[in-house]
């Protein structure tokens, strides 16, 4: 688990002079499930596909295997892939699609045979060999797709957005079979994905990316309590995300206020990000804070209510499973370990010019310090 | 008012000039005098130099359907492979030589041929001996093969631009090198266009005319010249066995794209999706 399976060094790739990867640094561990999540445009399908070798980089290496791939084309490397839309093809029947890796590679009649039925069984297709493509469901081309790639037993399964395209209680059903797949089998899985959900359920290691650049990589545990920067934070779950600053250790002031939180080792007097999770937050109909407002808004949303209360100015987003009613007057209760500071963004295109928020939470500092 | 209405000129159309001149065909190649007789078919048949000529139009039509395909396939798939741009220019110069009218173009060849023509001319000029081209039976299959070319192409080009890149891909990313991946998936995946293609040019060129004579000199008569000759030379008594001729090539016809739809539907039940 611990050992690195791939490196990307430096990794670049441009098309026709625009940068859709830059500088990417990442290893991969061997047996790990492993998944690229951004928004569409983000780079995460450009860097599977020159993982695959369909694309070379415009500088940089990928190293498999302490083998650098450069000169090794898509044919001879031991990854296969899961394409997004299946690319089953359409002139062979489901056993033919299977064996196609087996049959290039010129093994026996009885071995071809053998592992093919292997892997319809695995993904719970017995029976399913002389069907052909077109016959078959989105699922279940779905299926014959995976079975198709791991037939030839590579070293690490690439799989483009391979739940797209299948209905969200097929999708839910696919998540929990891939990933008892990849457990069974212990073959590194590198998964593309958009669906930050999909990310947090099944993967081990969650790359999160944006605009060819990597934004945080960790346990979906850390991405989702840690986000490093409020692209992360916005991305992964909802969040109340404000600018605040940093007072000293376990202190900072946001939204006019001073509050108590978990963090350390920022600068005194450092501008941050603060970010709030909507089921972090606890709602009560008296006056136990001074953090006080209206709701706005309540949403059912079937285990939850989605309340939007306004506190000054600042609409809050909070998740209860206890209905208030709109117009009500509530405080909020917003504890310690509820607050997540981050340094400010160092993305150029999220930098945000201070607001008036974090000019007033500024002044008050330096009033308090004089 | 039914929209079927709006039909109904094309009808009076098809009747009056395809299926009345198939009817005239018919008609005289049937009857002597007004009356049932084989006696026309009988002949057409039976005649050796007739017969010679029939096959001799269908050695010359596939050997060119042949030659088509080989020189069309890989052109076709070099113009799929190139940039949209650059192949759209190329498929663009293909196709102009086509606005020409038929018969100029295969004069052309006469010039280009000719034992004073323009090849020999250059020959000369490089002071190696003249070669009779013209009137021979390869000039034909040349004329043949230049003006029915791009019918083999365009069909198979138009498969193969839509030909779905991530299938290539995958046979790649299953280990299957460049020949594999050919001959594996990007083949199979074509024969729709090679079987329209085989069939748009296998067909005008076992009824064409006028090529052999141009080209040919009159030494190799095809089908179509001879029952061009049977109406235009010979007069109204021939009309009758041309008639006969001109049914057999019809039901000869007819027979080649019967064979070539059920190929194509043997490939659509292996394939699925096609054209």
């Amino acid at each position: 688990m611990s050992k690195h399976l791939i490196d990307l060094i430096d990794l670049r790739k441009e098309y026709d002079g625009v940068d859709v990867l830059k500088n990417i640094n990442l290893y991969i561990r061997d047996g790990e499930f492993l998944t690229l999540l951004g928004p569409s445009g983000c780079g995460k399908t450009t860097m599977l596909r020159l993982i695959a070798g369909f694309v070379l980089p415009s500088s940089g290496q990928v190293i498999m295997g302490n083998k650098d791939l450069a000169g090794v084309p898509p044919y001879k490397r031991r990854v296969n892939t899961v394409f997004q839309k299946y690319a089953l093809f359409p002139h062979l029947n489901v056993y033919d699609n299977i064996a196609f890796g087996l049959k290039i590679q010129k093994l026996s009649k009885a071995e071809i045979q053998a592992r093919v039925q292997e892997m319809l069984e695995l993904v719970n297709l017995r029976g399913y060999d002389k069907r052909w493509i077109e016959q078959l469901s989105g699922g279940q081309q779905q299926r014959v797709a995976i079975a198709r790639a791991l037939v030839n037993r590579p070293q690490v399964l690439l799989l483009d957005e391979p739940l797209g395209a299948l209905d969200l209680k097929l999708r839910k059903g696919m998540q929990l079979e891939l990933k008892r797949m990849q457990q069974k089998l212990g073959i590194t899985f590198i998964y593309v994905t958009h669906d930050q959900e999909e990310a947090l359920t099944m993967s081990d290691t969650v790359v999160v990316m944006n605009e060819g650049v990597i934004q945080q990589v960790g346990t979906p545990i850390d991405i989702y309590n840690e986000p490093k920067n409020i692209f992360v934070a916005k991305f992964i779950g909802e969040s109340n995300i404000l600018p605040g600053v940093m007072l000293q250790d376990y202190r900072a002031r946001f939204h006019g206020r001073e509050f108590e939180c978990v963090d350390f080792g920022f600068a005194a007097g450092e501008p941050v990000d603060v970010v709030v999770r909507p089921e972090d937050i606890d709602l009560y109909e008296d006056n136990r804070s001074s953090l006080t407002g209206k709701i706005k808004s309540v949403l059912f949303m079937g285990v939850h209510y989605e309340f939007q209360v306004d506190t000054e100015g600042f609409s809050w987003t909070v998740h209860s499973t206890d209905y208030i009613a709109p117009g009500s007057e509530v405080s909020l209760v917003i504890l310690p370990d509820a607050i997540h500071i981050m340094h400010k963004s160092l993305n150029p295109d999220e930098l945000e010019r201070p607001t008036e928020d974090e000019l007033a939470d500024a002044a008050a500092l330096a009033e308090e310090q004089k | 008012m039914k929209r079927t209405v709006f039909a109904y000129p094309y009808i009076v159309w098809m009747l009056i000039f395809i299926l009345a001149p198939m009817l005239l065909i018919v008609w005289y190649a049937f009857s002597k005098g007004g009356s049932f007789t084989l006696g026309n078919l009988i002949t057409a048949f039976s005649d050796p130099v007739y017969m010679r000529v029939l096959l001799r139009s269908v050695w010359i039509a596939l050997k060119a359907t042949a030659i088509c395909l080989l020189l069309g396939y890989p052109i076709a798939y070099l113009l799929s492979a190139m940039k949209k741009s650059t192949a759209s220019l190329l498929y663009v110069l293909f196709i102009v030589p086509m606005w020409m009218n038929f018969l100029l173009r295969t004069y052309a060849w006469q010039v280009l041929l000719d034992k004073s023509g323009i090849l020999n001319t250059l020959l000369a000029f490089l002071h190696l001996p003249a070669q009779n081209m013209l009137y021979t039976e390869s000039a034909i299959m040349l004329g043949t093969v230049y003006n029915f070319l791009p019918f083999m192409i365009l069909p198979i080009y138009t498969v193969l631009i839509k030909l779905d890149a991530s299938l290539v891909e995958a046979a790649h990313d299953l280990g299957a090198n460049g020949i594999i991946t050919f001959f594996k998936v990007i083949l199979p995946q074509s024969i729709p266009g090679i079987i329209s293609g085989i069939t748009m040019v296998f067909i005008p060129a076992i009824t064409t005319f006028a090529i052999s004579r141009l080209l040919g000199g009159g030494k190799f008569m095809l089908y179509g010249d001879l029952i061009e000759n049977q109406f235009i030379t010979l007069g109204k008594d021939a009309w009758p066995v041309g008639s006969a001729l001109s049914f057999i090539l019809l039901v000869l016809v007819l027979a080649s794209m019967a064979v070539m739809r059920q190929a194509e539907r043997n490939a659509g039940e292996e394939g699925g999706i096609l054209w």
